[in-house]
């Protein structure tokens, strides 16, 4: 045995090495942007449950994989190349899952869920079976300021396509301003596949920042005035509404727009095992041990498209900057129409519930909730927040499947 | 994609998601209409009943001549529940008590609504 040349092959196929060859640079920007991410998840607690998993995926997948010739490196977690043969209409590997299985490495296999479109599904199951729809059965109303707050996703959409980015990716960066990650994911993934890395950290980040974000939009739009009502308090909304709630609007909203049938028909299965009471066993196993299951899957897949020579690019600044745009707009959206609920009610209703429209359960009803006690310390808004907030996630799935039926 | 066709699209994706829910709020409106009325109608009902036999003011006993069963504790009054129940309910009680049905004296059982 040489030892000499067995020191220099272990070198040369060492990552150390990768960083000095082609844009092997690039990598190493990106295990440090993966630094940043574990930094604002584990310190900061910015979405922890999701952020520290995609953060760790993009550290593998920029720490195993070091692009040479357009090639992953032979022990990459993550084959970008296969992604794109499994996409290529022209590739004999066209929508073979048996090649990624054949060939790919780990976090492909796990990304095959999120191709699929399995992950988010299963995630909407879990957050049906923990929302309480109460608050927006007593007061439908909230419907529309759910409704309202998705202008983001078509002002973002619109300046995407002003940028250049086509139609299917206009809509994929649009979607951030719904700040509902599954549904950005779902859409990204059956439209822009491409952009997935970026697309979910964004939407990730500035859900997990809305407590910054909203509150000056929230105090330029609204008077003191506005912000210190105080709203009656909702009628009980009694169990058989709640049993017949998600069987109608599961009925509804799939018969509307058929393509939100795998996320509003999860989200409204998920709440039926809650509300129904005779399943407790399954409302549990979804809630939490499926929940956890699947956002691990979710985290590190995700993390895994952050492949340093595609994600370091122009493109990704301008997702970033609609994507903050997107979420701007929204707020503004949900608070301008509670504006005018304010308007047409005489006063009765806090503008500032709008601003929950948003659907980053339940974070935006609790920004609600705390700019409304700054203003009049006897004011409770979180109830009457979580209303418009549950329908934003209703809203998200609707504008998601709208996007969906026009660029499929 | 050109400007003006995704402008088209950004209003109407905006105005269908609007109807959308719109829609959806109406459909819920009115099952709501329907559940407060009916809980509405069932409190009408309910309430007189609860005036007469509210725990705060239950009617005093009056005393009833009929005669007592051998062993048994005493009478007891029924109110809008059947005999059968109400003896599955004493009997449940003394099994949970681990005590004899006829050491127990109860005075009253009444249905809550």
């Amino acid at each position: 045995m040489d030892i000499l040349e067995t020191l220099k092959t272990l070198i040369a196929d060492s990552g150390f090495a990768g960083f000095f060859v082609e844009e092997g640079y690039k990598n190493l920007i990106m295990i440090l942007i993966s630094f940043l991410l574990l930094y604002l998840g584990i310190v900061k607690k910015f979405e922890p449950l999701l952020l520290v998993g995609i953060a760790f995926g993009c550290l593998l997948v920029n720490v195993s994989n070091f692009f040479s010739g357009g090639v992953s490196s032979p022990d990459a977690l993550y084959h970008p190349e296969l992604w794109d043969a499994f996409l290529d209409h022209n590739s004999e590997f066209y929508h073979s899952y048996g090649n990624i299985m054949a060939n790919g490495g780990l976090l492909d296999i796990l990304y095959i869920g999120v191709k699929s479109g399995l992950y988010p599904s299963l995630i909407f199951l879990g957050v049906g079976a923990m929302t309480d729809f109460g608050p927006l059965l007593s007061n439908p109303k909230s419907l529309l300021l759910g409704a309202a707050a998705q202008m983001g996703v078509f002002l973002a959409f619109f300046g995407a396509v002003c940028l250049g980015f086509t139609g299917r990716e206009a809509a994929s960066i649009g979607i951030i301003g719904g700040a509902d990650g599954p549904t950005a994911i779902f859409l990204t993934t059956r439209l822009a596949p491409h952009l997935l890395g970026p697309i979910a950290i964004a939407a990730y980040s500035y859900m997990a920042l809305i407590p910054m974000i909203q509150p000056p939009l929230m105090k330029l739009l609204t008077t003191e005035k506005e912000r210190q009502v105080v709203m009656e308090q909702n009628r009980t909304v009694s169990k058989t509404e709640k049993i017949i709630f998600p069987i109608l609007v599961a009925v509804f909203v799939i018969l509307l727009l058929p393509s939100t049938a795998p996320l509003v028909g999860c989200l409204m299965l998920g709440n039926l095992w809650k509300e129904c009471g005779v399943t407790e066993r399954l409302s549990d196993t979804v809630q939490n041990a499926l929940m956890n299951i699947v956002t691990v899957f979710l985290g590190i897949s995700v993390g895994a498209t952050t492949v340093a020579s595609r994600f370091l690019s122009l493109e990704t600044l301008k997702i970033v900057c609609l994507g903050l745009i997107a979420f701007c707009f929204s707020t503004v959206g949900g608070l301008l129409v509670g504006k005018l609920m304010y308007k047409l009610s005489g006063g009765k209703i806090n503008p500032l519930i709008g601003s929950a429209g948003v659907s980053a359960v339940p974070m935006a009803a609790r920004v609600s909730q705390i700019e409304g006690q700054k203003a009049n310390p006897k004011n409770f808004l979180l109830m009457h927040a979580m209303g418009p907030n549950v329908a934003g996630v209703i809203g998200s799935a609707i504008a998601a499947g709208f996007l969906l039926a026009v660029f499929k | 994609m050109n400007i003006a066709d995704a402008g088209i699209t950004a209003i109407f994706g905006y105005v269908v998601v609007f109807s959308g829910l719109l829609i959806l709020m109406i459909v819920i409106s009115s099952m709501g209409g329907y559940f407060k009325s009916k809980e509405k109608a069932v409190t009408e009902t309910v309430e007189p009943v609860q005036k007469k036999t509210s725990p705060n003011k239950i009617p005093k006993l009056k005393k009833v001549n009929k005669p007592v069963a051998r062993g048994s504790a005493g009478h007891v009054k029924l109110y809008d529940v059947p005999d059968k129940e109400a003896a599955m309910i004493m009997a449940i009680v003394a099994d949970t008590m681990q005590k004899p049905i006829n050491e127990l004296h109860f005075i009253s059982i009444r249905e809550v609504k």
